[in-house]
């Protein structure tokens, strides 16, 4: 669970079936356990009206157990980058009603937040829940370059090469926390690298 | 003081009756200026000076946003009410001075909104008047729905059609044409805003079938002014100025405090804002809440009332004022 912070850190809840007759769920990795969780406490034909689009974790773990609740609809992708053009799909055609479940990495929830507000959903409309892996999304503010699964405070650009002081400080937009140089008075200056977003 | 109590002095420019329960007001400022900028959906408090007694009641603002030498109001009258709107169709003739309060948005448009769903019943209709105004000169999408009894007295329903042709869409009562609301809340596209304006019953039936039809809360937005009903007079204990006073039946709690010379804070009168929010000390009988700002547990927890709308019945009332 990602500590509370500044107000633009985000904070996440705990799935909840909501009132509406399409559900769309969007999850990585540990994230499905949110979702097998939830189900034991939603109304009978709940998934008869779902859609899950999951992205396994290396282990290949949740596969099945996920298949088990029976959703209208189950896809697997192998990375964000290849679910984005079926999402964008489902929330170009969807109609009010339609309610959104995010859960699993920071980047996961981060990433398919920033589509659904493009179409039009508000983030406080959204549920989500954080599992697994605090490793997270970084925009460095000088080159404007994304580093993904960043783990260590602070952090190498992997764009510009600059060593950064990973923010709390969070973009929905950009879906992004923000790096800025650490050390840009003298570059000599080399504070020691630790591993604190696992 | 907040922005709602700040006054406009202004003169009555227009007075047209729309049909035969509705009449229109315009207002200009007596000094001649531009009045202040207002968005879709603002009021205004209207003071009627009445004799030796002073009602104070809101009323949408139902002109174009883009132009505002003038404000305009449409008041329905009500002939079993305490009387403002009687007052307003009766007394209130072009070249009156009146005072008005600066406006006031309780009922914005959210802009975010990849369209602006709206429901319109009967007199209900005037912020729409203002929000189309407002939408129709930015390109917004925007979708109106109007239930009115007949069509003689769908006001404004005309002018409606003809600025925006199939974009308004219109059901009389008498016709026995009902909106399918179902189908139109399951059939709007992702990102669209819902706003509700007409009588409580209308307005809680599209809150619900929108909470159950998987529609998010802040997308569903609604404004109904609760008319202060009159009722039996009442008497009340102020603890912190030591006052007692007596509530009349034609008069609302909020006037009889504010006639005591105790001056509450409040936007509305409406019972929708929660400025003039009232704890309770002690009390002895029963509480007639009629505000849509209180949750149902503070309704019943006797502790909080809203003194612009709400009355109580029994032996005794101590409120903190």
């Amino acid at each position: 669970m990602a500590a509370k912070s500044i107000i633009s850190r985000p904070v996440y809840g705990t799935l909840s079936p909501q009132p509406g007759k399409h559900h769309l769920f969007v999850a990585d990795a540990e994230g499905a356990v949110a979702i097998i969780e939830m189900a034991k406490n939603v109304p009978a034909g709940f998934f008869g009206g779902a859609e899950i689009v999951f992205i396994p974790g290396p282990d290949g773990k949740h596969v099945g157990a996920l298949e088990a609740l029976k959703p209208a609809q189950f896809h697997l992708a192998a990375s964000f980058a290849s679910l984005l053009p079926r999402l964008k799909q489902t929330l170009t055609n969807a109609h009010m009603g339609l309610r959104l479940y995010l859960s699993g990495t920071e980047g996961l929830i981060g990433q398919a937040m920033q589509v659904a507000l493009e179409a039009g959903i508000d983030h406080t409309s959204m549920q989500t829940e954080h599992r697994g892996s605090l490793a997270r999304r970084m925009q460095c503010v000088h080159c404007k370059g994304i580093t993904e699964n960043v783990t260590t405070q602070p952090a190498t650009c992997a764009h510009c090469g600059l060593l950064l002081l990973v923010r709390d400080h969070y973009s929905r937009r950009l879906a992004a926390f923000q790096g800025v140089c650490i050390n840009a008075e003298d570059r000599s200056e080399i504070p020691p690298m630790e591993e604190i977003f696992r | 003081m907040s922005t709602g109590t700040t006054k406009l002095d202004v003169v009555v420019s227009n007075v047209v009756p729309v049909n035969e329960l509705v009449t229109r007001f315009h207002f200009r400022r007596r000094d001649g200026e531009l009045l202040p900028t207002f968005s879709g959906g603002a009021h205004v408090v209207v003071e009627m000076r009445d004799g030796d007694r002073t009602r104070l009641n809101p009323y949408s603002l139902m002109g174009s946003p883009l132009d505002t030498r003038e404000y305009t109001i449409s008041v329905r009258r009500d002939d079993v009410g305490r009387g403002g709107s009687l007052f307003m169709h009766r007394s209130v003739k072009p070249g009156l001075e009146m005072v008005i309060s600066y406006p006031v948005n309780l009922f914005s448009l959210d802009l975010r909104a990849r369209k602006h769903l709206m429901l319109a019943g009967g007199i209900g209709i005037t912020p729409f008047m203002a929000q189309t105004s407002q939408l129709a000169g930015s390109g917004g999408n925007f979708e109106l729905h109007y239930t009115c009894r007949t069509a003689s007295l769908g006001t404004y329903a005309d002018v409606l059609q003809q600025r925006y042709d199939r974009r308004v869409r219109l059901y009389h009562d008498d016709l026995d044409e009902r909106i399918e609301l179902d189908r139109l809340l399951s059939s709007q596209p992702l990102g669209t805003h819902l706003y509700v304006c007409g009588p409580a019953g209308m307005i809680n039936w599209v809150r619900d079938r929108a909470a159950a039809l998987g529609w998010p809360a802040e997308t569903v937005h609604f404004e109904h002014f609760a008319a202060p009903q009159p009722g039996a007079p009442f008497d009340v204990t102020l603890a912190v100025t030591g006052k007692t006073i007596r509530v009349g039946s034609q008069q609302s709690l909020l006037e009889a405090i504010e006639a005591a010379g105790v001056d509450p804070p409040y936007l509305c009168r409406g019972g929708v804002c929660g400025q003039c929010e009232t704890n309770v000390v002690s009390h002895d009988g029963k509480f007639i809440h009629n505000d849509h700002w209180l949750s149902e547990e503070d309704h019943r927890s006797g502790c909080k009332i809203m003194p612009c709308v709400s009355r109580f019945e029994g032996k005794s009332l101590v409120l903190e004022r």
